[in-house]
């Protein structure tokens, strides 16, 4: 029995995860409980007292019964009390942050996760996290309502825009865990989905230094492809010659450019890792210096892998 | 019967009041001036039908689209108003109204032994009310849908494109109905009681009733502020929800539920009354704990009032706030609990016939258990943090409005339904359907409950691939589901094609409406009747009518 129930409960991640599913195999097992005593005088009162041919309709004349009545409301009222008292508990044991835990800052918005690391790494669709750390997501919302969760953890909370949630988890399986959007948020609602990674201490500490494992399969130029997208360099600079809030990318390789400071200069490695780094430095004459600075956010591997992505666009 | 007396002037009376309310009149002007609260229960009967029939057509259109994941029928955004209407029907449209409006208006003064509601002509003004606000649904619909869930929540709906506006004023207009209604039943059972009948003589559908009506007075208001709020931000940039215009989302959320969560019980408590008055009729017995039932609506409806927050255990509210309502959640269970209890009780040597209405009646008691006590874990704080806006919330208020509402409906319609025509239906295929709506419902509903506690959140167009079977099952109940809604709609119609031919008491019901004739003449009773004994009370009617 108990292996059915655990069957219908995703595989608990975390210390809280395993508490909330044995309250959980609690409430099921009373439900059931009180489900069967329910069920069976339903179905055997009617089948036992059923009118049969040839008998009067004369019935007994029971009106109330003291002890019966005072005994389906007060014993319900404790278990309803023993319910509430383990489930704050839990919740508030699973919503408590840890002193030590990691900061990871999640911003939500139609219709995908962007997560920021402590070392100003940025990165989308995968949740990098180390194993047995607690984590503290701080969290906000770029437009309307979501909901970040993590069945493996146990855990969701509504993603608020103009104010900042937290949600904490400590992971102490490693592997990857489904992310969903759980708040109704539009069009691509069902497709606003993240994997969380969970992974030991020293694949970990090389995640930070190299960045995604998922590099190691991937040629620079498909990096650099994975940036433009997720990092929000096509809001800006188009592929298709069309003109954005920045110079399109298409056939800008190796062109000779006027900047607004009146000097002008050739587009080459240099010159595109200067822009990521310092946009301000060189802006193409008649575009406003409006480019962020990616200064921290992105590693060596990322910007050589967006020199090669605009290499490509000839 | 033995419960009443008639004074003796009864054989003195003239013809022309001898006409049953269906014959008295039958030209379109009849019907539609009519004041007559059984002709204008009988309107609304046919109105939330066909929305039921809408707002069920839309259901299985979402089956059908999750048979596969990915696209099976319609693309995402399609999907995402047919859901949005399918709830926005069934909770304004349908279930809102079904019990009180369409049966109460029906049964309640026959079974006060009055001779109409206490303001006829409001009545009439609500069911019109009604109308206008089902039609400017049904243009919001034609200007493009709404793709908000029936929830509307901000920012969400502030900025989305379609007819927002439109649908959130129907609903405004949609609720002035519901308020008509409730005023008008709190009135007539205040004023309008039999002789004799004291509060504790009332039948328990009565007591249900009245409780439904409070909560209609005092929560409806507050939607009705609440989206005039939302249309005042959408249509002219007013920030009361918009964060970007110094507003709070949750705010919204907090002033919708402080309505939709007491507007759950306006959905369940006439649902329960319904139950109070089938069990102890066909069970031939008088009911357990008359007090113990009535106050338990009474209780529910009081605290229906206070429980709202439970509906944002995620939504950012304050942890204490949380654990408030937690508890206060639980307290609601109780009432609940004691109810089905005393339902159960009362078939204890009882002598039971299983006709139609006691068939759902059954299916009630079994279905309405499974959503209450699924409602334990969604009550404790820790296992409604991850089962929250998943399948298992979906599960688990179907089993209480559909299961438990929609049921007691069909129970109603099946037990009233000799008294509003005057004709019986066949009872072999009443009992089929019944088995197929019952085995259907759980087949595409106990899987939503595993599809939830795994993890599915509600809402999804797609989904991933190891969710597939169940929704498949689900999406396979629901055919069995509908087939049985169809051979409803086929021997309820074909009844029509007998003659008027059902007795007064066809079931050997110990309440006023089976006094009078069936279906009752204009005038409800040819004198007023006085109450002799309580409701329910069968030792002095030992023999039933029925067979």
């Amino acid at each position: 029995m108990n292996e059915i129930l655990r069957a219908t409960l995703p595989l608990a991640g975390s210390e809280h995860a395993k508490d909330i599913d044995t309250f959980y195999f609690f409430v099921f097992y009373l439900s059931l409980f009180f489900f069967v005593i329910i069920a069976w005088f339903t179905v055997y009162f009617p089948l036992k007292y059923r009118l049969k041919p040839g008998e009067t309709r004369k019935s007994a004349h029971i009106t109330d019964h003291f002890f019966l009545e005072m005994l389906w409301t007060v014993v319900p009222s404790l278990l309803s009390f023993v319910l509430f008292i383990w489930g704050f508990n839990t919740y508030v044991a699973a919503f408590t942050v840890p002193n030590d835990a990691m900061d990871i800052h999640v911003k939500g918005r139609k219709w995908n996760w962007e997560f920021e690391y402590p070392d100003g790494m940025k990165g989308g669709g995968k949740l990098y996290v180390p194993l047995n750390k607690p984590i503290r997501l701080i969290m906000d919302s770029e437009d309307v309502l979501h909901a970040f969760y993590i069945p493996a953890m146990r855990v969701k909370q509504d993603v608020v825009p103009g104010r900042f949630v937290y949600l904490t988890f400590t992971p102490n399986v490693a592997g990857e865990f489904q992310i969903f959007c759980a708040e109704y948020c539009g069009k691509d609602h069902s497709g606003m989905l993240a994997t969380l990674v969970v992974m030991d201490d020293s694949q970990y500490q090389k995640f930070l230094a190299e960045g995604p494992p998922e590099y190691k399969q991937m040629n620079p130029i498909e990096i650099g492809q994975n940036i433009y997208k997720s990092r929000g360099c096509q809001s800006c600079h188009s592929l298709d010659g069309s003109r954005g809030e920045g110079p399109s990318f298409k056939g800008i390789w190796g062109k000779t450019e006027q900047f607004n400071d009146g000097t002008s200069g050739v587009v080459d490695e240099n010159y595109v890792k200067q822009s990521v780094l310092e946009p301000q430095a060189k802006v193409v004459k008649g575009f406003e210096p409006i480019m962020p600075t990616f200064q921290g956010s992105l590693r060596p591997i990322e910007i050589d892998g967006l020199i090669a992505y605009i290499k490509s666009m000839k | 019967m033995a419960d009443v007396i008639t004074t003796p002037a009864h054989s003195t009376h003239t013809e022309h009041h001898d006409v049953d309310y269906l014959s008295d009149g039958n030209g379109i002007k009849d019907w539609l001036i009519t004041v007559d609260h059984k002709r204008i229960g009988i309107m609304y009967l046919a109105f939330v039908c066909l929305a039921f029939l809408a707002g069920g057509l839309l259901a299985m259109a979402v089956r059908l689209e999750l048979l596969t994941p990915g696209r099976t029928i319609m693309d995402a955004e399609t999907y995402n108003r047919v859901f949005t209407l399918h709830g926005a029907i069934m909770v304004f449209l349908f279930i809102i109204p079904s019990i009180p409006a369409a049966l109460g208006n029906f049964v309640l003064p026959l079974m006060l032994g009055a001779k109409d509601v206490a303001f006829p002509k409001l009545n009439l003004a609500s069911f019109y009310i009604y109308v206008v606000g089902a039609s400017m649904m049904l243009a919001a619909i034609i200007m493009g849908g709404v793709d908000t869930g029936w929830t509307f929540y901000t920012p969400y709906s502030t900025t989305t494109v379609g007819a927002v506006t439109l649908t959130t004023m129907g609903v405004f207009v949609l609720g002035f109905s519901s308020i008509f209604t409730g005023m008008n039943f709190i009135a007539t059972i205040h004023k309008l009681r039999a002789p004799g009948m004291g509060w504790f003589e009332m039948p328990l559908f009565i007591w249900g009733m009245y409780s439904t009506s409070v909560i209609q007075v005092l929560a409806t208001p507050v939607l009705a502020i609440t989206l005039v709020l939302l249309a005042l931000e959408r249509a002219f940039g007013i920030g009361i929800f918009d964060p970007r215009l110094g507003g709070d989302p949750v705010l919204f959320q907090h002033f919708f539920w402080f309505y939709s969560h007491p507007a759950v019980y306006i959905m369940i408590l006439p649902g329960m009354a319904i139950i109070s008055e089938i069990i102890p009729t066909f069970s031939h017995r008088t009911i357990f704990g008359y007090r113990g039932i009535a106050f338990s609506s009474v209780a529910i409806a009081m605290v229906s009032f206070i429980v709202w927050g439970h509906h944002m255990f995620t939504s950012g509210q304050s942890q204490l706030a949380n654990a408030v309502f937690s508890f206060l959640t639980f307290l609601v269970g109780i009432p609940s609990g004691i109810k089905v209890f005393n339902w159960v009780a009362t078939m204890y040597k009882g002598r039971i016939t299983l006709k139609a209405p006691m068939l759902y009646a059954i299916s009630f008691l079994l279905l309405f258990t499974i959503g209450g006590l699924t409602g334990l874990f969604l009550g404790s704080l820790s296992i409604d943090i991850h089962l929250h806006d998943t399948y298992f919330v979906v599960a688990h208020f179907h089993y209480v409005m559909m299961g438990g509402t929609v049921i007691a409906f069909l129970g109603g319609l099946h037990y009233w339904w000799p008294k509003m025509f005057g004709r019986m239906y066949n009872e072999k295929a009443a009992a089929i359907a019944c088995a197929l709506i019952f085995v259907g419902f759980n087949m595409t509903f106990f899987t939503q409950f595993v599809l939830g506690s795994r993890g599915m959140p509600r809402r999804y167009y797609n989904y991933l691939d190891q969710f597939q079977p169940l929704h498949q099952f689900s999406t396979v109940g629901s055919w069995v589901l509908g087939l049985g809604f169809f051979i409803m709609l086929g021997y309820l119609f074909a009844s029509f094609r007998g003659p008027k031919n059902a007795p007064a008491d066809p079931w050997g019901g110990s309440t006023l409406e089976w006094q009078t004739s069936s279906p009752p003449i204009t005038h409800n009773f040819h004198d007023v009747p006085v109450l002799q004994h309580a409701p329910y009370d069968y030792r002095n009617i030992p023999q039933g009518t029925a067979n």
